[in-house]
């Protein structure tokens, strides 16, 4: 059981994580103080074209020279610092959380069609499974970021200060963990380049999903759940080009006893999609909100386990497990609905 | 007997008061242990016996009692009875020691050290007779993508054409047991019940029967080096071909079928000549290499003009995992494995017991290979060979399977009490026989009930397993070794299994 | 009907045969398929009473599966035509590869010249209309007719060189393999053994020597003769010893 919210303004007007902050603690019986995160996108508008790194040093030591060393032989950093961060009494600091600006070289990395993201992708994975211990990535996106700790909600936000990135998009968990408790690297949103997600439940399919995603170059190192859906999003949008609701109708696809209904041409596509992506079907309870620069996307696992309710306000959508959370945020929330199991809810970005 | 026989295999003995003299054992038991003499008496040949218990389960009064090895000899680990006998019995024949059913060997079970996994709180349990559970399965060969664009009316288009597939209702199939192997009324039970179930089965080497044709739609037909039956008839009518490299029982050798089975309905079916022996050699003869597999697998296909999903079937060999990699580059639609417990009518037994690995590590490094290269969608995996129940199925999935086929527990349901003596022609079951009077007793009717109602009850209790896994649709049980944990297996097992201990 | 012509250059295997199966469909009964250039499987599990003239030179697999039509190729054929074919003719006015015939059940193969390795292997005849025939105009190599369970396999030798391969008819258990001029014991395989070439066998096999010679237009005459080898299988049941009961 944990607590998810996601808000959008379609006009990309910013707003500062003091709402979401509040937003999430509302939903602290959800969770159990031993992990919350935050995504926010457009943060970092002096370094837009960079990839973000953020990364949880154990020292800075000797992981941090070997970061360095890696990072530098990819591409350029164009800024480095430490996070700001506030020292908070009830949140232990377990790691140095670090941020690097970071420009790789796109000619280094043969046969991709989108070498920048493959090279940063590497890294992530490179620098993640192991291979550099005491340092971990947990967020690559462009002029977006993730904050991420164990704790609760308001403790994380105030550690990160929060309240002071201004962005268009942000989302928030509040963990309850069964499997790394007070592991800030389990804590979510789970990114991987520009895909940030934050997920309620437990995915029952997990090591199917997890080999599919391991034979298409991804490595799974957060011993979680979750991170495969950031994978899977990453496969399926960036590289199979899958618009997002067909990539959510392959997470959560309809029955087949539906499928055999529907007419020539839907029944065509969707069982093209069943036969194609059964291993990137996602089972168990799950309700997710995933975020890129252009949108979120909220949906359910397909016999609808998890709650999910989807509110509106002017150029802001707003997801979350519950409506309090969105009316804390927003009390002048309108048209508050919940989506029909495995229906996608989208808010794109309008330019 | 004869002076240096080897001690009986089962006494078998009658309870006279019980008897009632009905003579059913008499007319029952095809090998002659039992003749009736002129006072009415039943006098009983004990050295005769197969176990294959047609007498006793036809006897009104359970009169008749069975014992095995009711001879000890002196007790030797090494030297078993087995060991002794199969020494003298060679030493006396200088031959072959020719064996039905699958391994006999005390090689420990692999999937009965796997457990299978359930939710607990953390996430539900789901019950199948109330909420949907998909078992359906598709095998064929999918796209590693889909091209699917948006249009600028918002309209969805594919642009990916998708390959033949099988549709079945069930991941439980029928494997290849040829007619000559069994009788046409066995072949035709199993053809009915795939169609009830909505599965299918494999014809076997062996042809296909005109009785059969009414099923076509649930049954795959088999290419074999032998080429028995094999025409463009053949091929249009099977839902899907099956082209047999290998078999689990005896990989390596080829087989045969002894002309005194070659009945002059098995030879139409097998188009060979009556009475002479069948002979399926080793190797297909068009292919002695890789690319010559591709091509067979191609010239099949080019022949059913590209409508037919076709299928490999390789036994589990040592390198079966990249044997099966080279299989997926073939244009086949999927890679049929059969381990070393598979069952046979007939193999030499140095091959039976000793030769192939077991199914469970077979399905766990095919697919794990496939994986790795990236190419586990284009094909499908079935596994087979010593499938005894539903947890097998689970398990086989669990590991990376996609379906199974089932053979000796479609004929135990038939009858058959696997006394593996189906060589022998005498099969008192009417399953692995040729004799009209054994196979009538074989009711297609009745028979292609109790298979269907196994595959039935197995495919229910798969879904309770799923459910109890939580898991609403078969794909997302498939491959998925997070799953199942390993009891008392060794750590090089589970590194090829990529199954945790169980408590990790 | 006028003959049908289709240009191969360049084509995949599979759009010519789609192209050869309308010919038939649309009731053509002569088809001329030119500049042939390793196209596998022509005529792949074609039915019908076509005609089918290849010039070139084919791919594996000619008349795989075929049932019916006549196939005339002016050219080499590489390996198998005539794989499990069920009936139906091939003419090769040319040689041809490895394990021509393979499991042939019915029909002829007519090879001009040479044909490689385990020619007729595993050839089969059943009822009374399925016997395969595979008549080669010079000479064939080792493993011939292995595996042979009926039909028969003429050599004509036509420049006289002996045959010189070995294992003929290993593992035979049905059919004649008639090899031209003499033939040693070592030569044969496994289960086959030497008869006698009787005239009655001229008499059997003389048809399908004219028949040979007329697609070649070759003159008969000389092979009308009983300088023969007959090798035939030693046991319809070669395997009936070879096991013990466990």
């Amino acid at each position: 059981m944990c607590g998810i919210i996601g808000v959008i303004d379609r006009q990309k007007q910013k707003m500062n994580g003091s709402g979401i902050k509040e937003a999430l603690s509302l939903m602290n019986e959800r969770g159990s103080g031993e992990g919350a995160g935050y995504a926010a996108y457009g943060i970092y508008p002096d370094f837009e074209d960079c990839y973000a790194l953020h990364i949880f040093f154990d020292n800075l030591v000797e992981p941090k020279s070997k970061v360095d060393d890696i990072i530098q032989k990819w591409g350029r950093v164009v800024h480095q610092e430490e996070i700001p961060t506030k020292e908070q009494p009830n949140l232990k600091r377990s790691h140095v959380p670090w941020r690097y600006f970071f420009k790789p070289y796109t000619d280094l990395m043969t046969g991709s069609l989108t070498p920048d993201e493959d090279i940063v992708k590497y890294l992530v994975m490179e620098i993640n499974s192991s291979t550099i211990e005491g340092a971990l990535v947990f967020s690559s996106g462009k002029n977006m970021g993730v904050f991420k700790a164990a704790g609760w909600p308001e403790d994380v936000a105030n550690f990160y200060k929060i309240d002071e990135y201004e962005g268009y998009i942000w989302l928030a968990h509040n963990r309850y963990p069964t499997n790394t408790p007070g592991w800030w690297g389990g804590a979510h949103p789970f990114n991987l380049l520009n895909w940030s997600v934050v997920h309620n439940g437990e995915i029952t399919s997990y090591g199917t999903n997890q080999r599919y995603v391991e034979s298409n170059g991804y490595q799974c190192t957060m011993y979680t759940d979750t991170e495969v859906v950031a994978y899977l999003f990453d496969l399926l949008g960036r590289h199979h080009e899958l618009p997002s609701e067909i990539i959510v109708k392959a997470m959560a696809p309809p029955f087949w006893d539906e499928i055999d209904e529907m007419n020539d041409k839907e029944r065509e596509l969707n069982k093209a999609i069943r036969l194609t992506y059964g291993p990137a079907l996602m089972n168990g309870p799950f309700a997710i909100v995933v975020a890129t620069h252009d949108g979120i996307v909220g949906f359910t696992d397909r016999i609808k386990l998890r709650p999910l309710v989807v509110g509106e306000h002017g150029s802001r959508l707003y997801i979350s497990s519950e409506e309090a959370a969105i009316r804390t945020m927003d009390p002048q929330v309108e048209d508050i609905h919940m989506p029909g199991a495995g229906e996608p809810v989208i808010g794109r970005v309008v330019t | 007997m004869s002076l240096g026989s080897v001690p009986l295999k089962y006494r078998i003995q009658i309870d006279r008061q019980q008897c009632m003299q009905c003579m059913r054992c008499v007319y029952n038991c095809s090998y002659g242990v039992f003749r009736e003499e002129d006072d009415g008496n039943i006098l009983i040949d004990s050295r005769k016996c197969t176990a294959c218990h047609r007498c006793i389960s036809m006897c009104p009064r359970d009169a008749i009692n069975l014992s095995e090895h009711p001879v000890d000899y002196r007790s030797h680990p090494l030297w078993t009875p087995q060991a002794r006998e199969d020494v003298i019995n060679q030493s006396r024949s200088g031959r072959i020691v020719l064996a039905g059913m699958g391994n006999a060997k005390d090689y420990p079970i692999i999937y009965d050290r796997l457990v299978l996994d359930a939710c607990q709180v953390t996430n539900p349990s789901i019950d199948p007779l109330r909420e949907p559970m998909e078992l359906r399965t598709y095998l064929g060969q999918k796209p590693s993508k889909l091209d699917i664009r948006k249009q600028e009316n918002g309209e969805i288009k594919l642009n990916t054409k998708l390959s033949p597939n099988l549709e079945l209702q069930t991941p439980i199939m029928i494997g290849h047991m040829s007619y000559g192997a069994i009788s046409l009324n066995a072949q035709l039970s199993l053809a009915k019940a795939a169609a009830k179930t909505g599965t299918y089965m494999g014809t076997g080497e062996g042809g296909l029967h005109k009785d059969i044709y009414p099923y076509q739609d649930n049954v795959i037909v088999q290419v074999a080096s032998g080429r028995f039956g094999v025409d463009i008839n053949y091929l249009d009518r099977g839902a899907a071909i099956e082209i047999k490299i290998g078999q689990g029982a005896k990989p390596g050798i080829g087989g045969h079928l002894p002309g005194e089975k070659v009945c002059t309905d098995v030879s139409c079916t097998r188009m060979i000549p009556a009475g002479s022996d069948a002979i399926s050699p080793a190797p297909h003869h068009d292919i002695y290499s890789i690319e010559d597999l591709a091509q067979l697998v191609r010239g099949l296909k080019e022949a059913t003009e590209w409508k037919k999903p076709v299928f490999v079937k390789i036994a589990a060999v040592h390198n079966v995992a990249a044997v099966a990699a080279g299989i997926a580059r073939s244009s086949a639609d999927a890679v049929v494995i059969d381990g070393f417990r598979g069952g046979t009518g007939a193999a030499p037994k140095v091959f039976r017991d000793n030769v192939g690995i077991p199914i469970e590590a077979a399905i766990a490094s095919v697919d794990q290979k496939l994986n790795d290269q990236g190419i586990r969608n284009k094909v499908s995996v079935i596994a087979s060979g010593g499938i005894r129940n539903s947890a097998d199925i689970a398990k086989s999935i669990a590991l990376g399977a996609d379906a199974v086929y089932i053979g000796t527990a479609a004929l135990i349901s038939m009858g058959c009490r696997v006394c593996g003596n189906c060589y022998r022609g005498l099969c008192p079951w009417g399953i692995a026989t040729q004799r009209e009077d054994l196979v009538s007793r074989l009711d297609p009717e009745v028979e292609s009930e109790h298979v269907a109602n196994l595959i039935k009850s197995w495919t229910l209790e798969l879904s309770e397993l799923m459910g109890a896994a939580g898991i609403n649709s078969i794909e997302s049980l498939r491959g998925n070794r997070s799953r199942l944990r390993g009891y008392m297996l060794d750590e090089g097992t589970l590194d090829v299994l990529q199954v945790k201990p169980v408590g990790a | 009907m006028e003959p049908v012509h289709i240009d191969a250059k360049g084509l995949h295997y599979t759009p010519l045969n789609q192209q050869i199966r309308r010919a038939v469909s649309e009731g053509a009964t002569e088809i001329i398929v030119d500049n042939v250039l390793g196209q596998r499987f022509i005529a792949d599990g074609l039915k019908g009473e076509v005609t089918i003239r290849i010039n070139g030179v084919p791919g594996g697999d000619l008349g795989m599966f075929m049932n019916g039509p006549t196939c005339i190729v002016k050219g080499n054929c590489d390996h198998a035509p005539g794989n499990t074919m069920d009936s139906g003719k091939i003419v090769i006015h040319g040689s041809a590869g490895d394990a021509v015939a393979h499991s042939m059940r019915g029909g002829k193969v007519f090879v001009r010249d040479d044909i490689g390795y385990r020619g007729g292997i595993h050839m089969k005849e059943y009822g009374e209309d399925h016997k395969p025939i595979l008549v080669i105009g010079d000479n064939a190599c080792s493993f011939l007719g292995e595996y042979m369970a009926g039909g028969i396999i003429i050599v004509l030798g036509k420049s006289d060189n002996t045959f010189g391969g070995r294992g003929v008819g290993s593992g035979i258990h049905g059919g004649e393999i008639i090899l031209r001029g003499e033939l040693k014991e070592r030569q044969l395989g496994v289960g086959a053994k030497i008869t006698e070439f009787t005239e009655e066998d001229l008499e059997k096999i003389s048809p399908y020597i004219e028949e040979f010679c007329g697609s070649f237009e070759i003159d008969p005459e000389k092979y009308l003769d009983t300088k023969y080898t007959k090798i035939v299988a030693s046991s319809s049941r070669p395997f009936a010893g070879k096991y013990v009961w466990e």
